[in-house]
């Protein structure tokens, strides 16, 4: 997993339930569809100083539910777009997580953490030793699953899937 | 240990004889469902180096989302997505007007007893109305799926629901699902397969049944599934694009939450703004102001919603201060309508009836509220910004309580019409 084994950035927090209408409004999602242009609506209706603010390597760290509502993708994009290097939320939901993780981009669950990590703090995640360093101590994470681990180190289920097609054409 | 419709069905599908909640399975989909989003699943598929799509008749492609085109940019989106299903030969495309995705996969006899329906909506669950694991997935999983012919999905957990006793007038699914989601939480089965059972849900008819598979996926859920009965194999005859063969769970199976619900306590219930499980009982709530009222979806835009509506609406008027609008789920609901004289109360009352799509659900056409506007809608979704401005509330309630809201300007029990 190269690049993102060890995330350090500052914590963006935020509360339960966040859905995808206010991570990435719907009414975009038919009028902007080029990747580079999305961070500037990340998290508008709720954060208004996210977008401007992110550094590369910050961590959203939620509650529950991060990322309920429609399946649109724009959603996890608009946030991997703008640099942002790791979720950690109570739970996801669950078209969110497969998107987070069809893009490389690390969702971790971790309710304990969550509680102890204070907004503005930097943290450290561990990725493959599935470790949350942060000021309250050291939290642990379910690893990401096996079978999704290939999808992760091929840099995202684009690339994984263009490497696939790639090797049955070349045995064809 | 028994086996859950889920586990069963997708041990099946990934050749096993048995699999456990929580392993990843790679399966082949029956179904792999779009809509307005075929064409930036193209942009993905091709950016995978994708030419031929893996299986033409996997593919249910239906435009619904903004049709007809309200703009040209949504215009040329159609445009590429036509321009695809010719190329790849893809039979089961069902261009604007015909209807919502997820009703026609079910009209069409696309969303079968047994079979897996993946879609890129969050909806896809509504196929578990006809025993379908019908699952949403993102846009570039769909294109691995066009891609590759497979996916990866995790074996869920899975929640059992018993619902007992007899609806109350005036009381339709629609409270059944909400009370049951005020209840459990909009993450109350989250990743989970939501398995409904007992004596009121076989005695639903299924447009009543559908409204509880489409409302699942406001729980978190991954799937769901009624029992397919007599019910859906009457209807399906000839209707099914396939043979099938259905899924049973076992009667030993293991579920995470087991729940029991007794029908003939629940009253009308509507979801207040601005989440789907901020649930409270239409007497709390009955005299607040609405300025539009919206009878449509795949939640409650089938035949029997629109009869219910407009029997409330008979020989009645709109308020003045409201507006009201009416979208069939589909094409062939729109037709039952007219012929009904639905429609007709409708535009007597001082509705307004658009073409079937899902209109102003999402805030793309067709309705959408303006700044600090109150709608009462019979869709499933009330999420601040759904309809187009944060600045604007959406309650959610069965179409009776909308189209007598329609009626008094207010939130209203529609016996107090009477
Ligand atoms: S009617 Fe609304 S909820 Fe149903 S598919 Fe359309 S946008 Fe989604």
């Amino acid at each position: 997993m190269d690049g993102i084994n060890i995330i350090r950035g500052r914590v963006w927090k935020y509360g339960d339930n966040v859905n995808t209408d206010v991570i990435f409004p719907g009414k975009y999602t038919y009028t902007i569809s080029d990747p580079i242009e999305m961070p500037k609506y990340a998290l508008e209706d709720l954060d208004p100083h996210f977008a401007d603010g992110v550094q590369p390597n910050d961590i959203i760290v939620a509650g529950t539910n991060w990322g309920c509502g429609s399946s649109r993708e724009q959603a996890v994009t608009c946030l991997k777009q703008s640099g942002l290097g790791a979720i950690v939320a109570k739970s996801f939901a669950r078209i969110y997580y497969r998107n987070c993780l069809n893009a490389a981009l690390p969702a971790l669950i971790c309710p304990d953490a969550v509680d102890a990590i204070g907004n503005g703090e930097t943290i450290e995640i561990d990725v493959a030793a599935g470790e949350v360093h942060c000021d309250a101590g050291t939290f642990t994470f379910q690893p990401v699953p096996a079978a999704v681990i290939k999808i992760f180190e091929a840099g995202g289920l684009i690339p994984y899937t263009r490497k696939l097609l790639d090797k049955r054409r070349g045995v064809e | 240990m028994g086996q859950t419709f889920a586990e069963k069905i997708l041990a099946k599908k990934a050749g096993r004889k048995r699999v456990i909640p929580g392993e990843i399975v790679e399966i082949t989909p029956d179904v792999a469902l779009s809509h307005d989003n075929t064409a930036p699943i193209l942009g993905i598929f091709k950016k995978m180096g994708g030419k031929k799509v893996f299986n033409p008749e996997m593919h249910a492609i239906i435009l619904d989302h903004a049709t007809p085109a309200p703009s040209t940019k949504h215009a040329e989106n159609h445009r590429v997505i036509r321009d695809f299903v010719r190329e790849q030969g893809i039979p089961y495309f069902f261009d604007i007007g015909r209807g919502i995705c997820h009703q026609v996969l079910v009209e069409e006899g696309l969303a079968l007893p047994g079979e897996v329906v993946l879609g890129s909506d969050s909806h896809t669950p509504h196929a578990g109305v006809m025993g379908a694991f019908g699952a949403g997935i993102g846009r570039s999983e769909m294109a691995s799926i066009w891609a590759l012919g497979n996916l990866w999905l995790r074996v869920p957990e899975s929640v059992k629901i018993a619902v007992h006793g007899e609806l109350p007038p005036w009381v339709t699914a629609k409270d059944l699902a909400l009370h049951v989601i005020g209840d459990l939480g909009a993450d109350g089965a989250i990743y989970m397969s939501v398995e409904w059972f007992g004596e009121l849900i076989e005695a639903l008819n299924l447009s009543q049944r559908a409204v509880l598979s489409n409302m699942t996926a406001e729980m978190g859920a991954k799937s769901s599934y009624l029992p397919p009965d007599q019910k859906v194999f009457d209807y399906l005859d000839g209707r099914a694009k396939r043979a099938y063969e259905p899924i049973h769970p076992d009667p030993d199976a293991d579920y995470t939450i087991v729940k029991q619900y007794d029908a003939s306590t629940i009253e009308p219930m509507i979801a207040c703004p601005h989440t789907v499980d901020n649930v409270r009982p239409l007497s709390d709530i009955a005299g607040t102001h609405i300025d539009q009222a919206f009878i449509g979806t795949c939640t409650n835009g089938r035949l029997e919603d629109l009869a219910a509506a407009a029997h409330v609406l008979s020989d009645k008027k709109i308020a003045d201060s409201t507006r009201m609008i009416v979208i069939p789920a589909s094409s062939q609901v729109y037709k039952e309508a007219l012929r009904k004289g639905y429609i007709e109360t409708f535009l007597s009352a001082g509705a307004v009836v658009e073409s079937p799509g899902c209109g102003p659900c999402m805030g793309n056409h067709m309705g959408v509220p303006a700044v600090g506007e109150v709608t009462i809608s019979s869709a499933n979704r009330n999420f601040r910004g759904r309809m187009g401005t944060k600045e604007s509330e959406i309650y959610l309630a069965n179409p009776l309580v909308v189209a007598a809201s329609a009626v008094a300007g207010a939130i209203t029990h529609p016996k107090d019409l009477e």
